[in-house]
């Protein structure tokens, strides 16, 4: 039942967002089509404009991802978090999901199969990876979008947050698997 | 960013020396670049769709109603942006996008909303307190249904995918409010930004 409500919002979010941002501007009498390929316009500018800020972030983390660092952290990391009672195998993703959201998705799925459906770690990668998102993606794509260089402290905060979303993610996955 | 920039790249030639995985990380430095390249072109058509929906619903005052409708939130959290700029409806519809799972339509409308947050900077090169206010919230990823996920465990007949819906939901709600909490005290201690007189425009 729950499921089935969750399916029909998930499809009809988007369409009734289109259907009443266009019904509105009908009634308005706002020219629609005029209006939206001005808007539009700026799609391809936008765009461009990220390209260089997507290049240095991405780069650099893919070479952070080829060099192995994330392995090594891992193993250093690994008797302590183990301590905690958090599975080796989830911690992969804790470095990775804040630089890489397809490498974290890609490591949930390896988790998935490899482990099944009853693993501790299934269900723990799955909270952490479906609580946040790529805080190095969204600050290239939005910050290049205008030209910001000087981050001051939204990075920071972006991974202290997500550093927090780990903790909870451990707790309340404790609590209730 | 300049020490993040250096510490990423410098830390991985070295690590990667060291792993003796050196050749991986030369070849990924044009991988990497390539799919920058299409990351962003794959934006353009969509971005390109939100920007002309986004026009229409500016038009049309949707925008302007939902700013006046979260006005009570909002007027704490960007106290720097003014009540009737299109910002605070833009930055509405982003996580409403985001709550909804739409990440498609969620990236184009955060982006439309910096450029609007940009025209109250002070200072265009450096990150307004706004800006990072709305960077922490989106970094935050609040969103009702973890979809792909759930894709992903109903791929490995996970018998009640859904019952990770509530510990999700309840994890990045700690992290979002976190995240409001942390950028409002960082904006205190921070040192603020340098008030340009804006001859430009």
């Amino acid at each position: 039942m729950f499921q089935t409500i969750m399916n029909i919002i998930s499809l009809w979010a988007l369409p009734s967002i289109i259907i009443l941002i266009l019904t509105l501007g009908l009634i308005k009498r706002v020219p629609l089509y005029e209006t939206f390929t001005d808007g539009a316009k700026d799609g391809f500018k936008v765009a461009v404009n990220i390209i260089p800020y997507l290049v240095a972030i991405i780069v650099a983390i893919s070479m952070f991802r080829a060099s192995g660092i994330i392995e090594m952290t891992g193993n250093v990391l690994k008797p302590i978090l183990t301590h905690f009672n958090i599975p080796a195998d989830t911690i992969p993703i804790m470095i990775v999901r804040s630089l890489s959201g397809s490498a974290a998705l890609g490591v949930f799925s390896d988790i998935a199969h490899n482990l099944g459906p009853n693993a501790y770690a299934t269900k723990l990668a799955a909270i952490m990876v479906g609580s946040s998102e790529t805080t190095f993606y969204i600050l290239a794509v939005y910050f290049g979008a205008v030209g910001i260089s000087k981050l001051r402290y939204a990075l920071i905060v972006g991974l202290l947050a997500d550093f927090i979303g780990i903790v909870a993610a451990v707790l309340v996955c404790n609590l209730m698997f | 960013m300049n020490y993040i920039f250096y510490f990423l790249i410098v830390i991985s030639i070295i690590c990667g020396a060291i792993n003796g995985k050196l050749t991986d990380v030369v070849n990924s430095i044009l991988t990497g670049a390539e799919l920058s390249v299409k990351v962003a072109f794959s934006l353009i058509g969509i971005m390109a769709f939100w920007l002309g929906m986004m026009k229409i619903a500016d038009k049309c005052g949707l925008i302007k109603f939902i700013a006046k409708v979260i006005k009570p939130v909002t007027k704490r959290l960007f106290n720097e942006i003014p009540d009737d700029s299109p910002a605070i409806g833009d930055i509405a519809m982003t996580f409403t996008a985001n709550a909804f799972g739409l990440a498609n339509a969620a990236t184009p409308i955060g982006i439309k909303a910096m450029e609007e947050l940009q025209k109250h900077n002070t200072d265009k090169t450096s990150a307004s307190n706004a800006m990072c206010m709305f960077l922490a919230m989106s970094t935050a990823g609040f969103q009702l249904i973890p979809a792909t996920v759930i894709a992903i465990l109903i791929g490995i007949d996970y018998k009640n995918p859904t019952e990770i819906i509530a510990p999700t939901l309840l994890v990045t709600s700690i992290a979002f409010i976190c995240a409001i909490i942390l950028a409002k005290v960082f904006q205190k201690l921070w040192i603020p930004q340098k008030e340009k007189p804006t001859e430009d425009n």
